[in-house]
């Protein structure tokens, strides 16, 4: 260290001798000491050993690349439409499984492997309500497309989208080998989770704090062929648990699923069960690893009927106060919730460290103190940061009681139906139960409108 | 389409009817507000350009997470000397390691792990010997080691963003782990920065050539040229 001191100190006397700006040069070897104890963050200030004029050297200019362009975003949009359609005539028109596995395969090459799983409809939901809460932030048109052209579709087709056009579901699928049925409750239950994280990262990204879904994205790290090492093993769990129970990633957390779900519950056409041809065999609810095909359900005995009113009108009570009891929940977690911006926890770290209640510093509160920045600002500026918090978390709060009601009530309805019958909602259009069919002639559930009798000139027909 | 009326569904069940009016009802106005939806978000990208992430080099410390934290497996984040700042010393701060052993370019004095600075010898004015440094993109890994050692004297080498390699995530897994938050979003058209002391030295050097009517972000662009 010595040595690179006296060296450098006896370049700079070379220097000013050798040139006629020399005399500016007025550092001290004591202010360069407290450079080379590490200080150099806040020595940029002073003044520069000037460029040589050079008799026949000319100083380049620095080069840097410049962008990859708009031609890629633009192609994925054109790819994502073309996806979106074949996905939908393949469900609905050939109703062919095979051609659904292929055209999910070649969406997970290419929205996976090549475009290495950016941009996706999942994660466009945060560009969106970032976009919506903030005016300042721009987003490009090509994640306006993927947020909502699978939408769009998914109003008049159902939910092909996840049938065989999102990386992250065809992943899953092709692991889908096992199916054991989730039992009606648990499934109800952790299905109250997409909704949960969907107010998550909503309220997240619309503050610009962080983007949850692009950082707990499970299967991105297989897309890439490396990523976080943590995220990897998940991604592995969870393809692991995939191979028993269909798509957990999907039906249990994706966010964009549950705007999904809604949307299809709506739908134009969707893959159904005709009545007057199902022989009522099961095999096709049996075959479903999403349990997205409802079993018949019998009208109440009146006992049972007078029992569910009284169940339903308790519920009705107390969703109310279901709500305001999580919102006030939602209320304790500011600490938490706030944590998770950077600059909360820089501050909460500058603290810990004035106190003396912790012995590490961490990178962000060294280079804090380096550069001599104002801790009263950064203090001032993060406890209004805390108090917004305090408010985003009763919304959040207030939003997984309104879910829960939502659920509970909508389980208190009893909704008799004599046939088997496709859940609109749950179903992706995977297609395994035209497989499993044993209807010969069409074979499959037959597809028709969701609503209304068929007419001749309809898309699809009974068959 | 959507709304268009069968005339069978007029002469279906009244629980039916209502139950489908409603369904269609909810889709057309699904349908509008996505449409709506899209409108807005479109309206609003007219009235700015798009942006990418890129580090003020005025921030940056150098720690080094810029190599390790980026999703990329070679990061995207590359050093780039500012020859306008640059001193062209013998003695290198950011070229040799603090415990070299000869001024030279063997390995063992260099500072960067994968010889990425290439030295290389100007002239010799007056007894003094100058060194243009210059960065090998292919092999730098963004470690920002010569940007610590460089800040020791002009700080001319600093760590960029380069747009070639960056897929421009939603959320830049360095700018989450940035200890002086030095990560922001930048206009798409002008998506490097430059030191503030480089554009006062270059302001400088502009003189009174053509100082006046110049965009200022334009002034920024001009010590860096994109290929």
């Amino acid at each position: 260290m010595k040595r690179l001191v006296r060296s450098v100190r006896e370049s700079w006397g070379r220097h000013t001798v050798a040139n006629p700006f020399g005399g500016r040069l007025r550092w001290s070897f004591a202010s360069l000491l407290a450079l080379l104890v590490g200080l150099h963050s806040s020595i940029v200030s002073g003044e520069l050993i000037p460029t040589p004029d050079f008799s026949s050297h000319s100083i380049p200019t620095t080069q840097v690349p410049s962008g990859s362009g708009l031609a890629w975003e633009y192609l994925d949009v054109a790819i994502l439409v073309v996806a979106l359609s074949l996905a939908s005539y393949f469900a609905l028109v050939t109703r062919s499984r095979r051609h659904l596995f292929l055209l999910s395969f070649a969406s997970l090459v290419w929205f996976g492997f090549v475009r290495q799983g950016c941009v996706c409809s999942i994660g466009a939901t945060q560009n969106v309500a970032l976009a919506i809460f903030d005016n300042g932030y721009v987003i490009p048109l090509s994640v306006v497309a993927f947020f909502l052209l699978p939408l769009l579709f998914t109003l008049f087709f159902g939910r092909t989208f996840c049938a065989a056009v999102c990386p992250l579901g065809a992943i899953q699928e092709f692991v889908s080998v096992k199916n054991v049925q989730v039992p009606r409750w648990v499934d109800h239950s952790l299905g109250l989770m997409t909704w949960i994280y969907l107010g998550a990262a909503v309220i997240f990204s619309a503050t610009g704090t962080a983007f949850l879904i692009c950082r707990y994205d499970p299967f991105v790290g297989f897309f890439r062929l490396g990523g976080n090492a943590n995220m990897m093993i998940a991604g592995g769990v969870l393809l692991l648990v995939g191979v028993f129970v269909g798509r957990p990633y999907c039906r249990y957390l994706c966010p964009y699923g549950a705007v999904l779900s809604v949307f299809s519950r709506f739908s134009r056409f969707h893959v159904r069960i005709p009545p007057t041809q199902c022989i009522t065999c099961g095999l096709c609810s049996e075959a479903c690893p999403y349990g997205a095909i409802e079993s018949p359900v019998s009208r109440a005995t009146p006992v049972e009927a007078s029992r569910g009113r009284r169940r339903l009108g308790y519920l009705l009570v107390a969703a109310p106060l279901i709500v305001v009891a999580f919102a006030g929940l939602g209320a304790m977690m500011r600490g938490p919730l706030s944590r998770m911006d950077p600059e909360v926890q820089l501050a909460e770290q500058l603290r810990m460290e004035t106190l003396g209640l912790t012995a590490t510093t961490t990178d962000a509160s060294e280079a804090f103190r380096n550069a001599r920045r104002d801790e009263r600002a950064l203090l001032e500026k993060v406890l209004v940061t805390q108090e917004r918090f305090r408010w985003l978390g009763v919304a959040l709060g207030a939003w997984i009681g309104v879910v829960i009601s939502v659920k509970l009530v909508s389980l208190a309805v009893r909704r008799p139906h004599a046939d088997y019958r496709a859940d609109t909602k749950n179903c992706v259009s995977c297609g395994r139960c035209f497989w499993y069919c044993p209807v010969p002639d069409g074979k499959a559930p037959g597809v028709t409108p969701t609503t209304g009798p068929t007419e001749p000139s309809q898309l699809v027909q009974i068959t | 389409m959507s709304d268009r009326r069968s005339p069978a569904a007029d002469v279906s069940l009244p629980i039916a009817g209502r139950r489908e009016f409603l369904v269609r009802g909810t889709r057309v106005a699904g349908a509008i507000a996505l449409g709506s939806l899209g409108g807005f978000l479109a309206g609003r990208h007219g009235e700015a350009g798009e942006t990418r992430w890129q580090l003020d080099p005025d921030k940056c410390v150098g720690c080094s997470h810029c190599s390790t934290y980026c999703v990329l497996d070679e990061s995207a984040v590359k050093c780039v000397q500012c020859f306008d700042m640059c001193g062209y010393c013998d003695i290198c701060t950011g070229y040799l390691d603090t415990n070299y052993h000869d001024v030279n370019t063997a390995a063992e004095n260099q500072l960067c792990p994968t010889a990425a600075v290439v030295r290389e010898f100007i002239e010799d004015k007056a007894g003094q010997r100058f060194y243009q440094y210059t960065i090998d993109e292919e092999a730098c890994i963004g470690c920002g080691k010569c940007v610590k050692g460089c800040a020791l004297m002009n700080g001319s080498l600093y760590l960029q963003v380069m747009h070639d390699r960056c897929v421009n995530c939603n959320e830049c897994a360095i700018a989450r782990v940035c200890p002086t938050q030095a990560y922001t979003r930048v206009p798409a058209e002008k998506p490097y920065l430059v030191k503030a002391q480089a554009q006062a030295l270059y302001e400088n050097k502009l003189g009174d050539e053509n100082r006046s009517d110049d965009d200022p972000v334009e002034q920024l662009m001009r010590t860096v040229t994109m290929r």
